[in-house]
C-alpha cells in the first residue's frame, strides 16, 4: 500500500504546503513526484545520536483519535504546516479517508526540542481495525514503547484490551492517554479507574487531552522522550537493519522501510539480505516526514527507508534483516508470517480481461502483502484466482481498490476460512503426501469417506460491552456456536466477555450483528486460537440441477439448512424469470435440503410498438443482447454476472 | 405514410405517458400551418411518390377541427399521390365524437376511425382518469359504425389495478358485442411518471400478478380467435381483412414520415440524394417546434443514420410481432448479401428457440409461433445477439 510520497498524486493534491520538497506548479499531474531529491540538500542524521531517538507508536481502538493525534504531532514538531485541512494525514488510501479506518501502517520522523536537546522521535501510526492486528505487531517490533489512545466517553473497548496486550507482551512501556475530554459526555475518572483495574497502570499515569482541540499534546511529547526508552544499539556495530514494511514504486522499485538496531547504511553500501542472501547495492536512504525526503545516512536507532534496487516486494520480506556484505550478523526474530483468515476466489467477468486483472492484482500485492495468491481454474468461471484476506474488511477494501485504483470489476466467490481435513484415505494421503490438508476452495472439500476428522479454525474473541446488553450478547454467542470463556467486570459500565468462536462464525456479519443489537455500544476484537474439530459438510445450490459454483460453501452440520433456505430464497428474487421454470436448491451430496421456485415466464412481450415507440423499444434491446455477452450460464439457466455477489452481498450488509 | 401528430389533450389520463399537453387555448390556425408546412417539407425531403396510409395520432386529433384534418391532407396529396384507397386513420376519444364531428372528418378524408374505448366499465374508466363514460363510449362507437362501417376500431386495456379474470372476460364478451371488425388489446403498462403508477407503487392501487396477466391474454386471444378474428400482431386482431395498414407499415418496417410535436419517422432522404434510412424525432415541445417549423420549414431534432445492422435489428424487433413474421422477401429487401437462412439457420439461439417451439424458421419466413408470440420480449435479446456476432 502506497505511503505518502508513493501516492504522489494524493498528497499532492490534498497538502500543497507541508511537503518540503513539493513539485513544481507547471509539472503536469503524471509527473507529481514530491520526493524527488534534485536540488535539495540531504538530512544529515549523524545529529541524532541512539540516546536522542524514540521510537514508538499510537495504538488503539477504532475511532479513539489516533490519526487525529498523530496529526497534531506532526503540527507540533513542525513537520506538517498546521492547517485545518490535516485531517487523517496519514491515512493517504481513498478507501481509508472514506471509511474513516487505517488500513496500513504508516511512519513519520519528527524533530523535537526538549529541555535544549533535539530529539528524533520516529511515529508508526497503525491500522484500526481487528483485521489489521498484524499490522500493529508488525509496527510493535521496531518501537520501544506506545501510546495507548483510550476515548474518554466510550473508555476500555476490546481493541484497546488486545492492543494493551500486544505492546504489554513485547515488552514496551505504555503511555496511557485518555483522549476527547473536551466531549459533553467525557468521563476521564472512569476511564482512568478502567485502566487501573484492568491494566494496573496507576491513575495518575493517565494523561488527559484532547487531540482535536491540541489540549496536552505537547505533554504527551514530553512523555515520550522521558518515559520510553532509546533504542538500545550501537552505531559502531555491523550494520543489522529490520524490514518491517515495504512498498513498491514503479519508477523505483521496492522501498523498504527499515529500523537499523546497529551500525550505519549509506548510498553505495553493499547489503545483503539474510533471508534470500542476494546482494544489492544502496541506492537511496532516508527519513519519512511522512514523505521520503533523502538523508545521507542512516544510524543506529533510526527509522527511514532504503532502496537497492529489489525489484519486486517478495525481495524485501517482511521481518528480514538486512546485513553488509561480508559482515553477516545474527538476524533478527522475524514476524510470524501473515495468516489469512478467509479466502474467496476472483475471476475476471469476461475472461478476455484476464491479464488486465493479472496485471492489477500482481501491482496491488506489491503494496499489501498480507493477500497471498494462488492461481486457480474452474470449469464454470474460467482461469482466476485463490486470494487469502485477513478478515472480511480487508477483502472488501482490496476490492474497493480494485475498482477504484485499478478500474477492474471482478467475480468472487463466497469467501470460505481455511478449514483443514485429517485424511484416512490412503491413496488421498499418497496424493497429497501428506495427511492433513488445509482447504481454502469447497471444490476441494474431500467427501466424508476418506477423511477421519474435520477440523476448523477457531479465534478467542474479546467483547466489551455496557451490562445492558449481556442478554442479547449471549444469546448471539451461543448462535454462533461461541463457547464462554471468562466474563469480567471492568467497571459497573463495562463488562468483558471472553468466547471461543468457530473462525467461519464470525468472519462474514457477527461484528455488524453485535453492533446492532448493541446499538453499536459493544465492541469486539480477536486472535487465532488454533483448530478444533467440527463436523463440516459442503453445501451446494443447484439450478435445475447444475452446481453454481460460485455459492459452494463448507458450512456446518447444524447450520446447513437455515444457510441454504436463506440462500435459495435470496437468489429467486435476484435471477430474472426465464422461459422455463428454474429449481433453485440447496443440496449436500445428493441430498436437496432446501428448494424455491422460479416460474417461468408466461407472457412478456411489449403491447405497444408503433413509430415513437420503437426507438425506445431498441434502446433497451440493444442493452438486454449485449448483456447476454455477461450472462453466466449453468445449464441452461442465464444468470446476471453480479447476481451470485449481490446474493453474498445482502448476507454482509444484513 | 405520414402520421401526423395533434399533441394536445383536454385532460392527462392517469396511465398516459405519452408527449401530451393540456391547454387552455390551442391556436388552431398557427398549429394547423405547420402541420401543412412541415408535412409539405418532409415529403419533398423523402421524394416519395405514392402514400398508402395516413395517420393521425396524439394526443386528441379529434379535438382537431376537420378543417385542420383536411388541410393536412390537401398537403399531403400536393406533394404526392395520395390514392382514393389509402388509409387515412383519425384516433378518437368517445369524448369527441358526436356524430357531426364524425361526418366532418368523413368529409375532410378521414376513412377510417380508431376510438380509445380502453374499457367498458365506469369504475374503470375513472380509475383510468378517462372524461367519458362506459354509455358514452357505446355510443361513440355505434355512431362511428354508421358512417365508417367495417373501418372502426376499438382500442382496450386488460390488466387494470382489481380487475379479475372473469371481470375481463365480461369486458371482452361486451367489446365483442360492440365492436366492428378491429379490435386492439392492451396491456396496461404503468409507466414511471404516470398518476396510475404511482398509486400502485405507493401501494394505493394492487399491481396484478403475472400469471393473471398472462392468463387474461390467453384468454382474449382465444375468444377472439373463436370469434373469427386473427390474431396479426401481438396486440391487434381483425376480421374480413380489416387490418391497418398503417400500422403494418411499422411492423413490416416500411418507410414512416413523423409529422408535428414529438413524432418520428423512419425514411430514406432521397430529396438531398441520400440513400440510408434515418431515424428522426421532431422537437417534443409543440410551442418550440411551431417555431423550428417556421422559421426552416420542419421541427426535426434529431437525425440518426440507421446501420444496416440497426436496420435488421428492428425489422426483427417489429416483425416478430405480427403473424406473418419476417418474410424471406421482406428481410431480402434488407439484407440482399446475407439469408434469414444463413443468419438464424444456423446452430445457434434461434436454433434452439425454435427446437424448444417459441419460434419457426420455414419456407414463409421466421415468426412466433403461439406460445412464442406471448414471450416476444425473451426471445428477441438471444436473436439480437445472434445477430449481432453475424
Amino acid at each position: 500500500m502506497a505511503l505518502a510520497g508513493r501516492a504522489a498524486l494524493r498528497w499532492g493534491t490534498r497538502l500543497p504546503s507541508p511537503c518540503p520538497l513539493c513539485r513544481p506548479a507547471w509539472l503536469p499531474a503524471a509527473c507529481q513526484r514530491p520526493y524527488s531529491s534534485r536540488g535539495k540538500e540531504k538530512l544529515d542524521m549523524s545529529t541524532y545520536p541512539v540516546e536522542s531517538i524514540r521510537n514508538f507508536s499510537i495504538i488503539a481502538h477504532v475511532d479513539h483519535g489516533k490519526s487525529t493525534l498523530a496529526d497534531r504531532l506532526l503540527e507540533i514538531t513542525g513537520t506538517i504546516s498546521k492547517t485545518d485541512r490535516n485531517k487523517q494525514v496519514l491515512d493517504k488510501l481513498q478507501v481509508e479517508r472514506e471509511r474513516g479506518i487505517t488500513v496500513k501502517a504508516q511512519s513519520a520522523s519528527l524533530f523535537y526540542n526538549h529541555e535544549g536537546i533535539n530529539y528524533l522521535l520516529n511515529l508508526i501510526d497503525t491500522p484500526g481495525h481487528v483485521d489489521f492486528s498484524y499490522e500493529v505487531s508488525r509496527s510493535l517490533s521496531a518501537c520501544q514503547g506506545v501510546i495507548l489512545v483510550v476515548d474518554a466517553n466510550e473508555g476500555i473497548q476490546a481493541q484497546t484490551v488486545a492492543n494493551f496486550y500486544l505492546a504489554f507482551e513485547a515488552q514496551l512501556s505504555i503511555i496511557p492517554v485518555i483522549n476527547k475530554i473536551d466531549l459533553k459526555n467525557a468521563d476521564p475518572e472512569r476511564v482512568e479507574k478502567q485502566i487501573e483495574k484492568l491494566f494496573d497502570i496507576p491513575t495518575d499515569e493517565c494523561i488527559r487531552i484532547s487531540a482535536k482541540q491540541g489540549t496536552n499534546v505537547e505533554k504527551v511529547l514530553q512523555k515520550v522522550i522521558e518515559k520510553i526508552p532509546p533504542p538500545q544499539c550501537n552505531t559502531a556495530d555491523p550494520l543489522k537493519a529490520l524490514v518491517f514494511d515495504s512498498t513498491f514504486d514503479h519508477y523505483r522499485g521496492v522501498i523498504a522501510n527499515i529500523a537499523l538496531f546497529g551500525g550505519e547504511i549509506a548510498k553505495g553500501h553493499k547489503i545483503v539480505s539474510a533471508h534470500t542472501n542476494k546482494r544489492y547495492e544502496v541506492h537511496e536512504v532516508g527519513i519519512l516526514s511522512p514523505n521520503e525526503q533523502p538523508t545521507h545516512k542512516l544510524y543506529a536507532g533510526q527509522v527511514g527507508y532504503l532502496i537497492a534496487g529489489m525489484k519486486e516486494v517478495t525481495e524485501a520480506q517482511i521481518g528480514d534483516t538486512l546485513f553488509l556484505y561480508k559482515q553477516p550478523v545474527e538476524p533478527l526474530p522475524g514476524f510470524k508470517s501473515v495468516k489469512p483468515m478467509v479466502f474467496a476466489g476472483m475471476y475476471p467477468i469476461d475472461q478476455t480481461e484476464y491479464n488486465n486483472l493479472k496485471s492489477a492484482l500482481e501491482r496491488l500485492t506489491l503494496n499489501d502483502s498480507s493477500v497471498t495468491v494462488h492461481r486457480d481454474s474452474s470449469l464454470a468461471l474460467g482461469a482466476g484466482w485463490r486470494l487469502g484476506f485477513l478478515g472480511l474488511l480487508h477483502m472488501e477494501v482490496f476490492n474497493q481498490r480494485l475498482e477504484q485504483e485499478y478500474n477492474m470489476s471482478v467475480i468472487l466467490t463466497a469467501p470460505t476460512v481455511p478449514y483443514k481435513a485429517v485424511l484416512s484415505s490412503a491413496k488421498l494421503i499418497k496424493e497429497y503426501g501428506k495427511d492433513q490438508i488445509t482447504i481454502i476452495n469447497p471444490a476441494q472439500f474431500p467427501d466424508k469417506l476418506s477423511v477421519s476428522e474435520y477440523l476448523e479454525p477457531t479465534v478467542l474473541g474479546t467483547i466489551v460491552t455496557p451490562p445492558e446488553y449481556i442478554g442479547k450478547i449471549i444469546t448471539l454467542c451461543q448462535d454462533r456456536r461461541g463457547v464462554q470463556k471468562d466474563m469480567l467486570y471492568i467497571d459497573e459500565n463495562r463488562v468483558m466477555l471472553k468466547y471461543l468462536f468457530p473462525l467461519n462464525e464470525i468472519v462474514v456479519d457477527f461484528y455488524d450483528a453485535l453492533k446492532s443489537l448493541s446499538s453499536g455500544y459493544a465492541s469486539f476484537d480477536y486472535e487465532d486460537a488454533g483448530y478444533q474439530s467440527a463436523d463440516l459438510i459442503k453445501m451446494d445450490i443447484l439450478l435445475n440441477g447444475n452446481p453454481v459454483e460460485e455459492l459452494a460453501t463448507v458450512i456446518h452440520k447444524d447450520k446447513a439448512h437455515a444457510a441454504g433456505k436463506l440462500l435459495c430464497e435470496r437468489l429467486k428474487e435476484t435471477i430474472p424469470r426465464q422461459l422455463f421454470e428454474i429449481a433453485i436448491q440447496a443440496a449436500i451430496g445428493k441430498k436437496i435440503i432446501a428448494r424455491e421456485t422460479l416460474k417461468a415466464y408466461r407472457k412478456n412481450v411489449v403491447a405497444k410498438c408503433y413509430g415513437g415507440d420503437i426507438t425506445r423499444k431498441m434502446k433497451l434491446l440493444r442493452r438486454q443482447a449485449e448483456g447476454k455477452r455477461l450472462m453466466r450460464k449453468i445449464g441452461n439457466v442465464e444468470v446476471p454476472r453480479d447476481a451470485f455477489i449481490r446474493v453474498l452481498k445482502r448476507e454482509t450488509d444484513k | 405514410d405520414p402520421c401526423p401528430q395533434w399533441p394536445y389533450c383536454r385532460k392527462r389520463c392517469s396511465y398516459c405517458n405519452f408527449n401530451t399537453y393540456v391547454v387552455p387555448a390551442v391556436d388552431e390556425a398557427v398549429l394547423r400551418s405547420c402541420l401543412v408546412r412541415e408535412a409539405q417539407t418532409l415529403l419533398r425531403l423523402s421524394q416519395v411518390h405514392s402514400i398508402t396510409s395516413v395517420f393521425f395520432g396524439g394526443g386528441t386529433p379529434s379535438l382537431a377541427s376537420p378543417g385542420t384534418v383536411a388541410a393536412v391532407l390537401e398537403a399531403v396529396a400536393g406533394a404526392a399521390h395520395l390514392p382514393a384507397g389509402a388509409e387515412v386513420t383519425l384516433e378518437a376519444n368517445p369524448s369527441s365524437t358526436s356524430t357531426s364531428r364524425l361526418a366532418g372528418f368523413r368529409a375532410a378524408g378521414v376513412n377510417r376511425l380508431s376510438i380509445g374505448v380502453q374499457s367498458l366499465d365506469d369504475t374503470e374508466l375513472r380509475m383510468l382518469g378517462r372524461e367519458h363514460t362506459a354509455a358514452e363510449a357505446r355510443k361513440a362507437v355505434e355512431a362511428a359504425r354508421e358512417l365508417f362501417p367495417g373501418r372502426t376500431s376499438i382500442d382496450l386495456l386488460f390488466g387494470l389495478p382489481r380487475q379479475s379474470r372473469d371481470a375481463w372476460a365480461q369486458r371482452l364478451e361486451a367489446a365483442l358485442r360492440l365492436c366492428d371488425d378491429h379490435i386492439s388489446l392492451y396491456q396496461l403498462t404503468l409507466e414511471k411518471g404516470t398518476a396510475l403508477a404511482a398509486q400502485v407503487r405507493g401501494g394505493a392501487l394492487p399491481a396484478p400478478s403475472q400469471d393473471l396477466l398472462a392468463d387474461m391474454y390467453q384468454t382474449a386471444r382465444t375468444v377472439l380467435v373463436a370469434a373469427g378474428f386473427r390474431h396479426y400482431e401481438v396486440s391487434n386482431f381483425a376480421r374480413k381483412g380489416a387490418l391497418s395498414t398503417h400500422n403494418l407499415s411499422y411492423w413490416r418496417a416500411d418507410q414512416y414520415i413523423g409529422v408535428g410535436p414529438g413524432a418520428h419517422g423512419r425514411f430514406v432522404l432521397s430529396g438531398e440524394g441520400g440513400c440510408s434510412r434515418e431515424a428522426r424525432v421532431q422537437t417534443l415541445e409543440p410551442v418550440a417546434w411551431m417555431r423550428e417549423v417556421q422559421s426552416q420549414g420542419h421541427g426535426t431534432r434529431s437525425r440518426v443514420v440507421l446501420s444496416l445492422l440497426e436496420q435488421l435489428e428492428e425489422l426483427l424487433t417489429l416483425g416478430l410481432r405480427t403473424d406473418e413474421g419476417i418474410t424471406h422477401e421482406r428481410w431480402g429487401h434488407f439484407s440482399p448479401q446475407l439469408s434469414l437462412q444463413a443468419v438464424f439457420g444456423e446452430p445457434g439461439e434461434a436454433r434452439a428457440l425454435q427446437q424448444e417451439g417459441w419460434l419457426v424458421l420455414d419456407s414463409g419466413g421466421l415468426r412466433c409461433t403461439w406460445a412464442g408470440l406471448a414471450v416476444l420480449d425473451s426471445l428477441l435479446p438471444d436473436l439480437l445477439w445472434q445477430l449481432q456476432r453475424v
